[in-house]
């Protein structure tokens, strides 16, 4: 299968009711990109990023991925997609292992080629077996990052990726993410955090209600750009 | 690539039950509480007004599957996983039928339990037609499972769900529930009434495939946002 070198949104709106969470926003990620997503709580950041994942349906406008929409790629698209949440998509009565080994087994990979090298990554050799119930908030950010991350995918999608990350953590996934961009995947990250973000991100599009405030490169002073822009 | 994928969400569901004996036990402990509160208001000095048996079996299986359906995808809510399994590369239908399977293996084990309490309690000869009785049970209750979990999927994000659940389920159902009730107590007269069981086990497996075939059909469409 041919990978996409782009992913553009073309006046994509999404309501809820009566709410409207994104409102004619076109933007463009590509290959090598590390595209930050800069808003305020209720932005419309989790939405695009659902959108962009394909699990949510924009009430208008299209997603094109390369020359095809979701549509038109069918499930093989999911396959290239791969999405850290906010909710880490994480079972807690399974143990790390069990969680990793589902996954794996669900995107059509081998467990035993992937599992054991991704627990490494996240640092989690040695609580492998533990169920994630027992787990604190960032070895369960680690893990659903190595989960997320497991088939290899061409648009990398992180929602609020650092949340109770301690410093070696923060440092391990940015240059992760760094990796990620490097090797030619497309990465998107959601964030209010403009301090993390600053330094990481290639891009930044700055959201507020709903509506695409800036899309520019990244460049120093990220914080006073995103209060000249979106506000405090 | 289908069934490996149903297989797979059975076996997850599976050792997630192992471990926690969550749903099961919850959903025997409120079938069994349902035939002893019945027992207790209906069987005078030993003896169980006549053809109470299929009702009671049917109204525990119904209820406690109710529940079972509920707690399945309040699992699926915690960490937002069945978000993660609509977002992996598989048929989704196949996500439909995992978790079917994980219901109707629950309500089996519910109903091992069920059917010899049922028939100790009322003196109903549950075993005279096993096959026929054995095919009855499992028609119906993957009718009743089949709706069943494509509304608990459809109504995991909405907030008033456990009050929705039954509210669309048991008027849906209701005509399985019927056949099921009316093609047990054909089974369990005296003598057994074959043909009149065959006849409403023909009925619960027509509206079988009928409610697998709309689910498999519609389970993709629901489940977008």
């Amino acid at each position: 299968m041919k990978d996409f070198e782009s992913v553009q949104l073309n006046d994509v709106s999404r309501h809820f009711g009566r709410r409207r969470a994104l409102a004619r926003l076109s933007l463009t990620a590509r290959a090598g990109d590390i595209l930050g997503l800069l808003g305020p709580n209720g932005a419309g950041k989790s939405t695009l990023l659902g959108v962009l994942s394909t699990i949510v349906v924009p009430t208008t406008g299209e997603v094109t991925y390369g020359d095809r929409t979701a549509r038109r790629w069918g499930a093989p698209l999911r396959r290239r997609i791969g999405l850290l949440a906010h909710e880490l998509h994480l079972y807690a009565e399974l143990t790390a292992r069990q969680n990793l080994t589902f996954f794996a087994e669900l995107y059509g990979l081998n467990p035993a080629a992937v599992v054991n090298a991704a627990l490494e990554r996240a640092g989690l050799v040695d609580r492998a077996d533990d169920d994630v119930s027992g787990f604190s908030r960032g070895m369960r950010q680690r893990l659903a990052l190595e989960r997320a991350l497991l088939h290899a995918p061409r648009l990398v999608l992180f929602d609020e990726p650092f949340t109770g990350l301690d410093d070696r953590s923060v440092a391990a996934v940015t240059d992760r993410l760094r990796a990620l961009a490097a090797d030619g995947a497309i990465v998107v990250v959601a964030t209010h955090d403009l301090d993390l973000a600053d330094g990481l991100v290639t891009r930044v599009a700055l959201i507020r209600d709903g509506r695409l405030l800036a899309d520019e490169p990244a460049a120093a002073g990220l914080r006073a750009r995103y209060r000249a822009v979106v506000g405090n | 690539m289908f069934f490996r994928i149903a297989l797979l969400v059975l076996r997850k569901d599976f050792a997630i039950e192992v471990k926690s004996r969550e749903i099961l036990t919850m959903t025997l402990l409120f079938a069994v509480s349902c035939v002893l509160v019945f027992a207790f208001a209906l069987v005078k000095e030993g003896e169980a007004p006549p053809d109470a048996a299929p009702a009671i079996l049917w109204i525990a299986i119904m209820f406690s599957g109710t529940l079972a359906l509920g707690r399945t995808f309040e699992r699926e809510r915690y960490g937002e996983t069945l978000r993660a399994l609509l977002l992996a590369p598989a048929p989704r239908p196949a996500l439909y039928v995992g978790k079917l399977l994980g219901v109707v293996s629950l309500l089996g084990v519910a109903e091992l339990v069920l059917v010899p309490l049922v028939a100790f309690f009322f003196g109903a000869p549950f075993f005279v037609k096993p096959l026929l009785m054995l095919l009855m049970l499992v028609a119906g209750t993957v009718g009743f499972a089949a709706v069943g979990t494509l509304f608990a999927a459809m109504l995991m994000r909405v907030r008033t769900r456990d009050v929705l659940l039954p509210i669309l389920l048991y008027p849906i159902t209701v005509p399985v529930i019927i056949a099921g009730v009316r093609g047990t107590a054909a089974l369990l007269a005296t003598p057994a009434d074959e043909t009149t069981a065959t006849m409403w086990l023909a009925i619960v497996l027509a509206f079988d495939v009928v409610f697998i075939t709309l689910s498999l059909w519609t389970f993709e469409v629901l489940m977008t946002e």
